[in-house]
């Protein structure tokens, strides 16, 4: 283990909990304080999040403080000067309701009340955690270290270097060895890098990346203040964040700390970072700079006067970690076996995330939590260069305190990956959204034709945060792709090969569903985790004998990739290509796609291909020429239209895209974006989506998605797959997928709302939040419009007792209630319930 | 009262200083500047003396563009004006240094009239040649004493206090002096907040430096050896408590 911050040290404990021995902590500096970020850090914590794992991981670390008895609760209130700030309060109060989190709105007076020397006159009114707390980071690591010592399992050097770090070759890539410091060097099984600013030097020791960029976080310590010092506390009044001005103020005995989240975003190089002996405090407390800071001491004095006469005895640029997408990084290093990331972690979720680590590192998959979003193998190659990271970085520095809409899209580094039908998007005025690089369509302003067509499709959302980041026009692609034919650009598609005499029995082990078809058909199937929970959802096409093709999703083909190649056969007989960099994709769908596509499918001559259901079923796939250009056709959906999935090698792409829309112009056809492809098809469809309705929390049986039979082989996950099958058939799953609409959208201002799918939770009628045996909570997993159904939908898991086609609930949305009625219990589809449309 | 103090940028303590590989520099790339610690001092001094007789405090550097940080802090503190003299480079030899200030407050004296006193710090903190406040002095033909760590002024009279190795020094002069001002004198403040923000606003004055090169000249800079420095144990939980009592009484901290 290197590196005893909060979350070394945690994880040192959490392991030895775990049964681990023979573990040694490192760390450059002295202890109890090394010098990194968790030395200087405010130690509080504000529990709500909108994130449901970074939620779960924050609450999680707060008990783990308060079982250490190191938590100091004061409360906490978040305070809006800004009208826009009083809605984000709203959204936060439906969070916490999800969460389980006490909190409510407060008035500026009842501010005034809890912080008496507050000015609230230039406030709308705050939101009020009484839960808030601040902590002692540094005794806690320090406890849960000397816990594995005292267990006789651990061994700590301070001040000890890391000089480098060995490897060894191995199948597979290369494997962590051995941990060079200037006391010498230790041969380890296991190495976790827990730098914090310092990890992506250490990981490059060893060939490994870990995307993260140390950042400033300003903060000055003001003081003496009488109203504080006469309280004889060190925390006697809750902690303000002025949202608005992205700042907090924090008691801190007789003085007060004031730190910015609002200055220039300043980002340094890991190598860039003063020695220990070169620092006048410790490395990341770095001198502040004035210029920077003096605005937020502006705003500071206009909401506390009293801070004008204080006095600034300690004022730093504080170094912290900031990953491209904000989440922390976790996981083992996709680059070196055994070499593990534990990077990019906050005080106010250390100690949780180092127990996710641990149970990661111990069981091959952690149970307390999905980490999907801070899985390290989630970065595409791209995104791992440092000038990616401070693009991004720079970009969302200010928005820590922000108020970010659940769909909203990056401005910086755009156009990475552009498919070859882009040119024609965007002259078709697309517009585009970021999958990982990728430049998706999400609608387009060439359909805007279709509303004299479908006026019904044109409503317009009243409130602007329900129409941000959406556009009607999804509505009325979706409705003619429902009664022509449309096409959706899926080259953000990842398409990996798997080829050789071992590549059956690898790709069954991997995966639940059997994977021995007949060449030339297909397999959806879950991949699970050791504990039987979702780890991917893919297709996999069997195109020969000895080689399959799987296609995953844009979001999930990083830690698919990862996840294929660390289980992959060591004795060379399964070769594993990603082929995504020469794949393009397009869906062609609707009751005329078929029409269209055979006016220009033909065999390897020009005999027609044969299309029809009888020729061609659903799930097939075959090689045709598309005017002549050599593609695969897949007769699949995820839209629930007849139709399929197109793939060719990008430089065919812009002709094959051509002639689709030639053929299909006289069906009126049009390019549908993912709007309709991600959100109004698929909810129409009840199809769920990883990383939304699929986590590693539900097993394939609450999601719906079990098959009758279970193959005999062994797979991945089998044991608790068959425990969690004879569960359901003993009674019911703990918790079953369903679909839900609401009977009313309309606010008490009067107007309809549209939930964003952002873990809105699902109340009873009494507004009690929903348990399942578990312990897992019901919240909107998914949530958006279903134009051919005529309601507006939402993806949820209930309890058995919920889950009741009819059953009456409610959804919280901005922290009103609606009501909602259950339309599915389980995978069959609201919209065409028996696939009639896809089959024909 | 009008009392002028000169201060000079200088690197903070408290870390390892690094020099340029050419060791023509300091290596400036994880410093912060401060004032040297007598210079604190005396800007404080300057600040109390004015709050207890009213009048002007003037803060004066000679020193790179950068230095306005240092003149700016003397601001956020209370002193009421603030004079840049700008050289090109991180230092100027004592000599030439002492000419410069003298010119200036030639300058300054000629337009807002005579200072009643004028602080420097014993020494500068990166430095130390322990003589320009010396030359000012004399070059403007006024009395000085360094090392000073008390005064008291009466009308025109001044005593001046500094310890010395067979007690304490108490020296009788009439304004206008020459004082330099040792750590110790007085415990600086810390700017507030709203002294930080009133800083941004001070109008700095610039003049530009006149002196020739005088005799010293700065051939190489030289890192110093490391102090080695040796741990001793004075023992485990409470059983350590008398070395400890014996140690502070030996160092004078508990006397």
């Amino acid at each position: 283990m290197i590196g005893a911050g909060i979350v070394g040290n945690c994880l040192v404990g959490h392991l030895a909990r775990m049964g681990w021995t023979d573990m040694v902590l490192l760390d450059k500096g002295p202890l109890p304080n090394p010098g990194g970020s968790t030395g200087h850090a405010s130690n509080f914590i504000f529990p709500t999040d909108h994130n449901k794992e970074m939620a779960f991981l924050t609450v999680d670390s707060q008990n783990q403080y308060i079982a250490a008895g190191l938590n100091n609760t004061c409360g906490g209130i978040e305070v809006a000067r800004e009208p826009q700030r009083m809605e984000e309060f709203k959204r936060r109060m439906t969070s916490a309701k999800a969460w389980g989190i006490d909190a409510r709105l407060v008035t500026p007076a009842e501010i005034k009340e809890l912080v008496p020397f507050i000015n609230e006159e230039i406030l709308l009114g705050g939101y009020y955690t009484p839960s808030v707390s601040v902590v002692d980071s540094l005794a806690t690591g320090t406890l849960m270290r000397d816990e594995a010592v005292a267990k006789g399992v651990l061994s700590v050097f301070a001040n000890t270097e890391v000089m480098n770090l060995l490897t060894e070759p191995a199948p597979g890539g290369p494997r962590i060895k051995a941990v060079v410091t200037d006391r010498g060097t230790i041969e380890a099984e296991h190495v976790v890098v827990a730098c914090g600013v310092w990890s992506p030097r250490i990981a490059k020791m060893a060939g490994a990346n870990i995307p993260l960029t140390p950042a400033v976080h300003q903060m000055a310590d003001v003081g003496p203040i009488d109203i504080l010092q006469q309280s004889g506390k060190e925390l006697a009044y809750p902690i303000i964040r002025d949202m608005d001005t992205f700042c907090y103020e924090r008691q801190s005995s007789g003085s007060m700390e004031v730190g910015s989240y609002a200055h220039r975003p300043i980002l340094m190089r890991p190598d860039d970072i003063p020695s220990i002996q070169a620092s006048a405090l410790t490395p990341t407390e770095l001198p502040l700079t004035y210029d920077d800071f003096d605005p937020q001491m502006e705003q500071a004095i206009e909401l506390m006067e009293m801070l004008g006469d204080a006095e600034i005895r300690y004022a730093i640029n504080g170094l912290l970690s900031l990953t491209p997408d904000a989440n922390p990084v976790l996981g083992e290093t996709p680059e070196v076996r055994n070499l593990w990331s534990a990077a990019a972690v906050w005080v106010k979720e250390g100690p949780g995330i180092a127990q996710l680590v641990a149970e990661w590192m111990t069981y091959g998959y952690p149970h307390m939590c999905d980490p999907h979003g801070s899985d390290i193998s989630r970065f595409y190659p791209h995104e791992k260069t440092e000038w990616h990271i401070n693009a991004r970085c720079n970009e969302h520095f200010n928005k820590t305190y922000g108020i970010v809409h659940p769909r909203e899209q990056w401005a910086s580094q755009r156009g990475m990956r552009r498919s070859p039908f882009y040119a024609r998007e965007e002259a078709l005025g697309a517009t585009f959204f970021d999958a990982r690089g990728w430049e998706r369509p999400q609608w387009y302003s060439s359909n805007e034709q279709l509303f004299a067509k479908f006026p019904q499709a044109a409503t317009p959302r009243t409130h602007e945060w329900d129409a941000r980041w959406w556009n009607p026009v999804t509505n009325a692609e979706h409705l003619q792709m429902r009664e022509s034919v449309g096409v959706v650009d899926l080259t953000a598609f990842n398409e990996f090969d798997f080829e050789g005499p071992g590549a059956l029995d690898f790709l069954n082990y991997m995966c639940v569903n059997q994977v021995n078809v007949p060449v030339g058909r297909s397999v959806y199937t879950p991949l699970l985790t050791p504990h039987g929970g979702f780890r991917g959802d893919l297709t996999i096409q069997r195109l020969g004998e000895q080689h399959f093709r799987v296609i995953t999703g844009a979001f999930d083909g990083g830690r698919d990739h990862y996840w294929f190649n660390k289980y992959l056969p060591t004795d060379g007989s399964v070769t594993f290509t990603d082929r995504s960099q020469g794949i393009c994709t397009v869906g062609v769908w609707g009751p005329n796609a078929a029409a269209t596509m055979a006016k220009i499918t033909t065999d390897d001559t020009t005999v027609p291909f044969d299309l029809s259901q009888a020729g061609f079923p659903y799930g097939a796939v075959r090689d045709v020429l598309i005017d002549g250009v050599p593609c695969t056709m897949f007769r699949i959906s995820y839209v629930g239209e007849n139709g399929w999935e197109i793939y060719t090698n990008m430089e065919h792409g812009l002709k094959v895209w051509d002639a689709i829309f030639a053929a299909g112009e006289e069906f009126e056809i049009i390019p549908v974006g993912i709007g309709v492809y991600a959100v109004t098809g698929r909810i129409e469809k009840g199809y769920r989506l990883m990383g939304a309705e699929l986590e590693s929390e539900y097993n394939p049986v609450e999601a719906g998605l079990a098959r009758p039979k279970v193959k005999s082989a062994d797979f991945m996950g089998k044991e608790a797959y068959l425990k969690a099958r004879q569960e359901a058939e003993n009674g019911a799953p703990a918790a079953i997928m369903c679909t839900l609409s609401m009977d009313s959208q309309q606010c008490a201002d009067g107007y309809d709302r549209f939930p964003t799918g952002g873990n809105e939770p699902i109340l009873t009628l009494d507004g009690e939040r929903i348990i399942d045996a578990k312990g897992r909570v019901s919240r909107v997993t998914t949530a958006g419009a279903g134009p051919s159904v005529g309601k507006y939908l939402l993806l949820a898991y209930l309890p058995p007792q919920h889950a009741v086609v009819g059953t009456k609930l409610q959804v919280m949305y901005m922290n009103e209630c609606y009501p909602v009625t259950v339309e599915v219990a389980g995978a069959q589809p609201l919209f065409d319930p028996t696939d009639a449309r896809m089959k024909s | 009262m009008r009392v002028l103090v000169c201060v000079k940028r200088v690197p903070a303590p408290g870390a390892k200083i690094n020099i340029t590989a050419d060791g023509q520099a300091v290596d400036t790339a994880y410093l912060a500047f401060t004032t040297s610690p007598h210079e604190e001092c005396a800007v404080e001094a300057a600040v109390q003396l004015v709050e207890q007789h009213g009048g002007e405090s003037t803060v004066l550097t000679l020193g790179p563009a950068e230095a306005d940080e240092q003149l700016r802090y003397a601001a956020s503190i209370g002193v009421n004006k603030a004079v840049l003299l700008p050289i090109a480079t991180a230092d100027w030899d004592p000599q030439r240094t002492a000419a410069a200030i003298t010119a200036a407050i030639r300058e300054l004296e000629a337009a807002g009239g005579a200072f009643d006193i004028v602080l420097f710090g014993n020494e500068s903190a990166d430095s130390g040649n322990f003589q320009v406040g010396v030359r000012v002095a004399h070059a403007l033909a006024r009395p000085m004493v360094n090392g000073i760590k008390g005064i008291e002024v009466d009308g025109a009279a001044v005593r001046a206090r500094r310890d010395s190795e067979a007690g304490v020094e108490v020296y009788a002069l009439h304004l206008p002096v020459v004082l330099g001002v040792k750590e110790g004198i007085n415990l600086p403040r810390y700017p507030t907040l709203k002294g930080r923000l009133a800083s941004k606003k001070v109008a700095v004055e610039q003049a530009v430096p006149q002196g020739v090169a005088g005799g010293q000249q700065m051939v190489t800079l030289v890192q110093a050896a490391e102090q080695a420095s040796t741990t001793v144990m004075l023992g485990n939980g409470p059983e350590a408590a008398p070395a400890v009592v014996d140690l502070l009484e030996e160092l004078g901290i508990l006397k």
